[in-house]
């Protein structure tokens, strides 16, 4: 960790609306707050339509004759298939709670950022083709006609949009800029409008079951490996299985922990709790995805690619599945996974086997979070712990959007931190919990492409983290969400160097005392613990 | 990495600024759409041809707009699926017998969602929430400046005191419905008149009610990022009600002596037998054709929101999406990529690799 490396910091980011209509749109892609194209054969993998070369900044995109036919009919379709839409386009009252309350709006101070801004975009489209009033009297309702360029605009605006719902929180009527943007995600689909982020992973994750594309035989050689690894630290060879039949458990974890740091010392602590714990379960080549990219693209990729859990859990005859760290996932086991592929009635309401604790919570869709499965062992001392081990770093929790505002999975990972950890700091109230800031990346916008944008919409989520390095010496940042763990060090190197990032397991993998282990002398990354500083 | 330097839009020179296409005729036109029905209604006040219109068509009418918009409204909005349980959690969840989950704020029962809907309705719980950031200056000179937030209750505070000041000036108006007037209609008013102002009591709720409109009011007009959002849709009816409420409150400060009046003319229109307008004067008949024109508007703007919010499906759900499923009416196959197919792709690799098969011959 670089203390001297001068970091930036960011300056006051003002807020200049232009003086002209917001109605009229905007069609200039700034450097560095767009993604690329999705390439035409991610599209034909999965079966999208109007698969072709394009590029956001290139005046042409190539729209199909009847685009305009195309666009109004599906908002029309999803506004009777979605009440969420329906409502969202009629109760707005244009308070403005919402408007700073945008991680990307408080970086960019772009007005269109505004959540209700955004949503306005869709709005003022829905009212001027669709709505007596819009029609008449045009932008004296609010309305406008759709026209390529206010198609540019919600292309530009809805990938500026993590889908990290913050804005709901704060709304009077729970309106969620995270619906309004799929959906608006969604019928740009239909032209063939997507970025490569989200589309390579979703296509990838359609082929070989995770979005990293990861073989079989490729998951075989990564497990080997930590395994190798674990052996070194801790002197136990512990022995996960890959499509196992007779396995009690199917653990599903997002494949992001499998290849890069520092993900994967979060899965070696995964393979940690799961071998003292003495769970019978079972890794799967076929469903080696938590995560979902599909829903960054349209509902029923969402579907496509989640099916795969239960078909693998139906296929290999387990009792209920375990899931490991990640956000959007855990928006989907929880909000959208039994519904779409469900019922789950082949598999058995949750129990863990260990402490005999009924999942009640998980009882329909039987997918039990790992924080879930961990803070019960733990609570029952079935875990022996030495947070010593953990004593180099001065720990906070960064609350993962979607487990936090999507589940509300909130005490359960700080219940683990703080027996786990011996210097746990929570960052500012507002900044935490249901009030959670974004990394800044989610729902595809990970890309380098757009790092002006990543950089900016984490600037709330790095001064919260600043505050907490000057007050308490802060040099760690924990959390639950693959995408964290892939983006927050960018971040952090950027705005607050000197401070790491660990996904929660992997601090339990450093703390818990294996039965038969050695005396460790490095944690699960190999840094020394003797140079520990209390 | 990338150098953060000042946003790139909002670049426009000021000399592009043009009035009738930027945010200020949004402020003007709807005041002056107010304006004129106002000096309509004055102006045909005194005309005896044009009685009927104001004195039965309109009012009925605006009533009939009203209960058809807004069952129109609502059936539109419930004919529309709920594919999926999309609550926004605010709190704990229910999971771990030993941690405390928030029952209204992530409610895991119907009950508690119930509770966490009427919590919204009465008290605007979400907004309560309102925080406003800002960049302050760093703790030594030469720091850069740090973003924080602070607490900023005043919309709450305004929206709360302008629709419960609403509620009570609405409730007041029972009096002159209801012959003889019920006891709970002069509980309110005892309750809500401290003193009087000459021979007429003095409504709290009439001044609060009008205060907060005008706190609604600047504050659109002061925030420059909530004027440039704003549609007239937003001034419209904010001008109209401070029209009503004024109207109403001269009446009833100034023109006591028409009381006897107003009400014979609100009991006929209750009893179905619409009484005369003339004698009731211009005043009356500006605020009888606001309060109309705002009823009859309601269901077709965002007044509408007052029956939205119990609808909402990330407010009006329980949290706990795994314990109960949630069932999508228009739930249909999908493109999948089964098992079998992956199987036979990577037979020849799993086998190597000592991955367990389902057949080892395709």
């Amino acid at each position: 960790m670089s203390e001297d490396a001068k970091p930036a910091r960011p300056a006051k980011v003002p807020f200049a609306p232009s003086s002209r209509d917001w109605l009229e749109p905007t069609v200039k892609f700034a450097a560095g707050r767009w993604s690329y194209s999705a390439k035409p054969k991610s599209l034909r993998t999965v079966g999208f339509p109007n698969p072709r070369d394009w590029s956001p900044d290139q005046p042409d995109w190539k729209l199909p004759d009847n685009w305009k036919e195309i666009i109004l009919q599906g908002l029309r379709e999803r506004m009777d298939r979605f009440r969420s839409l329906r409502l969202f386009m009629d109760c707005c009252v244009r308070c403005g709670a919402c408007a700073d309350k945008c991680h990307s709006f408080i970086g960019t101070g772009d007005p269109k950022n505004m959540p209700v801004l955004r949503a306005e975009l869709l709005r003022s489209v829905y009212r001027g083709e669709m709505t007596l009033a819009g029609r008449l009297l045009g932008r004296w309702a609010g309305g406008r006609r759709l026209t390529p360029e206010v198609l540019k605009e919600w292309f530009y605006y809805f990938y500026q949009c993590t889908e990290c719902r913050r804005c709901s929180v704060f709304c009077p009527f729970g309106i969620d800029q995270a619906e309004i943007t799929m959906l608006g995600r969604e019928l740009l689909n239909l032209l063939g409008l997507n970025i490569n982020w989200v589309m390579e992973p979703a296509a990838k994750c359609f082929t070989t079951g995770n979005h990293l594309g990861i073989t079989p035989h490729g998951l075989k050689d990564n497990l080997e490996f930590f395994v190798d690894s674990i052996e070194e630290i801790t002197g136990v060879r512990v022995n996960p299985s890959i499509n196992r039949k007779g396995a009690d458990v199917l653990f599903v974890a997002p494949s992001g922990d499998l290849l890069a740091e520092p993900g994967i010392f979060t899965l070696m602590g995964y393979l940690l709790v799961l071998h003292q714990s003495g769970l019978n379960y079972t890794w799967s080549s076929y469903a080696s995805e938590g995560g979902n990219f599909g829903m960054f693209a349209s509902h029923e990729l969402m579907k496509g690619l989640n099916a795969k859990i239960y078909a693998e859990a139906r296929r290999l005859g387990v009792k209920w599945i375990l899931g490991g760290e990640c956000g959007h996932m855990w928006r989907v086991a929880h909000q959208y996974m039994a519904t779409m592929n469900g019922p789950a009635d082949f598999l058995q309401e949750p129990v863990s086997p260990i402490t005999g604790t009924r999942f009640e919570n998980a009882r329909s869709t039987r997918m039990v979070h790992i924080a879930e499965f961990t803070a019960d062992l733990i609570h029952h001392g079935k875990l022996k712990l030495a947070p010593e081990r953990n004593d180099r770093y001065r720990v906070t929790f960064h609350d993962s959007c979607n487990p936090a505002r999507s589940m509300g999975l909130l005490e359960e990972p700080r219940y683990i931190l703080r027996n786990t950890c011996r210097h746990f700091h929570e960052m500012p109230a507002e900044t935490i919990r249901e009030k959670t800031f974004c990394c800044g990346c989610g729902a595809g916008l990970g890309g380098e492409e757009c790092m002006d944008l990543r950089m900016r919409g984490g600037i709330p989520r790095a001064e919260a983290v600043r505050s907490v390095r000057e007050k308490h010496g802060v040099n760690l940042v924990s959390s639950i969400c693959a995408i964290d763990r892939a983006v927050l060090p960018t971040l952090m190197d950027h705005w607050v160097p000197g401070v790491g990032v660990a996904g929660l397991h992997e601090l339990v993998g450093n703390a818990l005392v294996l039965d038969g282990e050695k005396e460790r002398t490095t944690n699960l990354r190999g840094e020394p613990l003797t140079e520990a500083k209390a | 990495m990338p150098d953060i330097k000042p946003p790139a839009h909002g670049q426009d020179s000021p000399g592009s600024f043009a009035f009738w296409e930027g945010v200020g005729a949004r402020v003007v036109l709807p005041l002056l759409a107010v304006a004129v029905v106002v000096l309509i209604a004055w102006i045909g006040a005194g005309s005896v041809r044009l009685e009927p219109f104001f004195g039965m068509i309109l009012p009925y009418g605006a009533l009939l707009a009203f209960l058809l918009g807004m069952s129109w409204r609502v059936l539109s909005w419930t004919r529309s699926a709920v594919p999926f349980n999309i609550t926004t959690t605010c709190g704990q969840q229910y999971s771990l017998p030993w941690i405390r989950s928030s029952r209204l704020e992530n409610p895991h029962t119907r009950w508690g969602a119930a509770g966490r809907v009427v919590l919204e309705m009465l008290l605007f719980r979400s907004l309560l929430r309102n925080v406003r950031h800002e960049w302050v200056a760093g703790d030594r000179e030469g720091d850069a400046p740090k973003l924080v937030f602070k607490s900023s209750p005043g919309l709450w505070l305004g929206a709360l005191v302008f629709h419960y000041s609403l509620l009570l000036v609405l409730l007041h108006h029972a009096r002159f419905f209801f012959d003889p007037v019920s006891g709970w209609v002069t509980g309110l008013e005892r309750l809500d008149a401290f003193f009087q102002v000459g021979s007429a009591a003095f409504y709290v709720s009439g001044v609060t009610l009008i205060l907060a409109l005008l706190y609604l009011l600047v504050r659109r007009w002061w925030l420059p990022w909530l004027r440039y959002l704003s549609l007239p849709a937003d001034y419209f009816p904010l001008y109209l009600l401070l029209g009503v409420a004024l109207t109403g409150g001269m009446m009833h400060y100034s023109t006591r002596a028409n009381v006897p009046a107003a009400k014979d003319f609100c009991l006929g229109l209750a009893r179905l037998h619409p009484a005369g307008l003339l004698g009731l004067g211009p005043l009356f008949h500006v605020h009888l054709t606001l309060a109309s024109l705002l009823l009859a508007y309601v269901p077709f703007s965002k007044l509408s929101h007052m029956v939205s919010l119990p609808l909402s499906p990330t407010r009006n759900l329980p949290g706990a999406g795994r314990m109960r499923r949630h069932v999508n009416p228009w739930n249909a196959p999908v493109n999948t990529h089964p098992y079998a197919e992956y199987e036979n792709e990577y037979r020849d690799k799993m086998r190597a690799a000592g991955i367990p098969l389902e057949k080892e011959v395709p």
